[in-house]
């Protein structure tokens, strides 16, 4: 058994680990409180555009919008919305391996469109080709941070890089739980519209497509990177508390086996002065 | 006046404004748009521009960046890009980013940067027409 001084050591290291987690895992309570607030408040304007362009179906519109428009599929594009930090449990892992299916299960031509430097990072050793790659949107990413992979998106879609694009995020269902999902961003499924209310269109129903869907395509990846960052927050939170609870029980042990070995020493001294004794006797 | 109807604003960052008023007028993109209550349903687009909303016979103003609105069932609901209150808009940095503008468009640089300027010239002139006006 390891000296007491040696076990005295590492219960002492443990312990500034348990000190560190404890930490993290606070701030990712802070954090993931003001990204589950920026993703509540993200919910109306994304549920209202939705609802404008369901409307926006029942108007009789000849010109087929360019976005809206399928194609023969030969070449998609995932992208890929993980974090830049790790320490995270299983955020990035979970949904690495679910993009990681697709791309072998699919006989498509796959290329990629990474945001947050952990999904950028594993597939840069595999062969698949990417096509943009983001970093450093921090913990609460804005709009225009979304504008810009929307803009990338766009502009490779319309130029034929990509017949069908997916977003691959991780949704935010509670703090404990997370799940890896699939979106398909484009070609935007126009929803079917009702029949309802006869609308007034001012200019017209095209121009306001025109200005509607890529602003839809910016809310979907707004969204998506709000719910991803909830959930990386929640998934540090969940594991760094269970960090802290492991280095608990870590310490527990070490201080029960560190007494032992106190213990004994001491037996051992004991009988040494007993029997030192006897001899002299 | 002939009632009242709610008027919502939404933008990406959330929800702005939620209020019964009884005449809006909006910066639509081919002019002017005034509404009243009852009116018949409406898509339509935004250009940059001020919202202003009247209530017991006081205006207020919101500063918007573009959008769209949507009038249906005695409700407008406007979805903004970006929309700011008259009071918690910082005049002073909406001066600075006007003179900013004007002077990027004095000296003749390339298309894009002229778009940009004008651009952000539109946003700061409206900012600060809604927040002066308050």
């Amino acid at each position: 058994m390891a000296g007491a001084q040696d076990i005295r050591r590492r219960i002492r290291s443990v312990r500034n680990m348990q000190q560190i987690t404890k930490a993290m895992k606070m701030v990712s309570a802070a954090k993931l409180r003001k990204a589950q607030q920026k993703l509540n408040a993200a919910r109306p304007y994304a549920r209202q555009l939705q609802g404008v362009l369901e409307r926006l179906a029942q108007a009789p519109v000849d010109v087929i919008h360019p976005l809206l428009k399928k194609r023969p599929v030969q070449k998609v594009v995932y992208v890929l919305i993980t974090s830049d930090r790790g320490l995270c449990g299983g955020y990035n892992a979970n949904l690495i391996r679910k993009t990681s299916g697709l791309i072998t299960e699919t006989q498509h031509e796959v290329k990629l469109v990474t945001v947050g430097r952990k999904g950028r990072d594993f597939f840069r050793r595999g062969k698949i080709e990417f096509l943009a790659e983001f970093t450093g949107f921090g913990d609460e990413p804005s709009y225009n941070q979304a504008k810009e992979v929307a803009q990338e998106i766009v502009r490779l879609y319309e130029q034929g890089e990509a017949d069908e694009v997916y977003l691959m995020y991780t949704e935010f269902v509670t703090a404990m739980t997370q799940r890896p999902a699939q979106l398909k961003l484009l070609p935007i499924e126009q929803p079917a519209g009702k029949q309802g209310k006869q609308y007034i269109f001012e200019p017209s129903a095209e121009e306001i497509l025109n200005t509607l869907l890529p602003k839809y395509v910016e809310t979907q990846i707004f969204r998506t990177l709000l719910e991803g960052k909830a959930s990386e927050q929640g998934a540090r939170m969940t594991a760094m508390s269970s960090a802290t609870d492991n280095a608990k029980d870590m310490i527990d042990k070490l201080s029960l086996a560190m007494n032992r070995a106190r213990q004994a020493a001491i037996t051992t001294e004991i009988s040494e002065i007993v029997s030192g004794a006897a001899s002299l006797e | 006046m002939a009632g009242t109807f709610s008027l919502q604003i939404v933008s990406p960052e959330g929800n702005v404004l939620k209020e019964e008023v009884e005449f809006v007028v909006l910066p639509g993109g081919l002019g002017e748009l005034g509404i009243l209550p009852n009116h018949s349903p409406l898509i339509a687009g935004l250009d940059i521009g001020v919202i202003r909303y009247t209530m017991n016979s006081t205006v207020k103003r919101v500063a918007i960046t573009g959008g769209f609105v949507e009038v249906a069932d005695n409700s407008a609901t406007v979805l903004a890009n970006s929309a700011e209150l008259s009071e918690v808009i910082d005049l002073a940095r909406a001066v600075d980013a006007k003179e900013r503008a004007l002077k990027r468009l004095a000296v003749r640089s390339n298309e894009i940067d002229l778009r940009r300027a004008e651009y952000a010239l539109r946003r700061a002139a409206a900012r600060i027409s809604a927040a002066e006006k308050q």
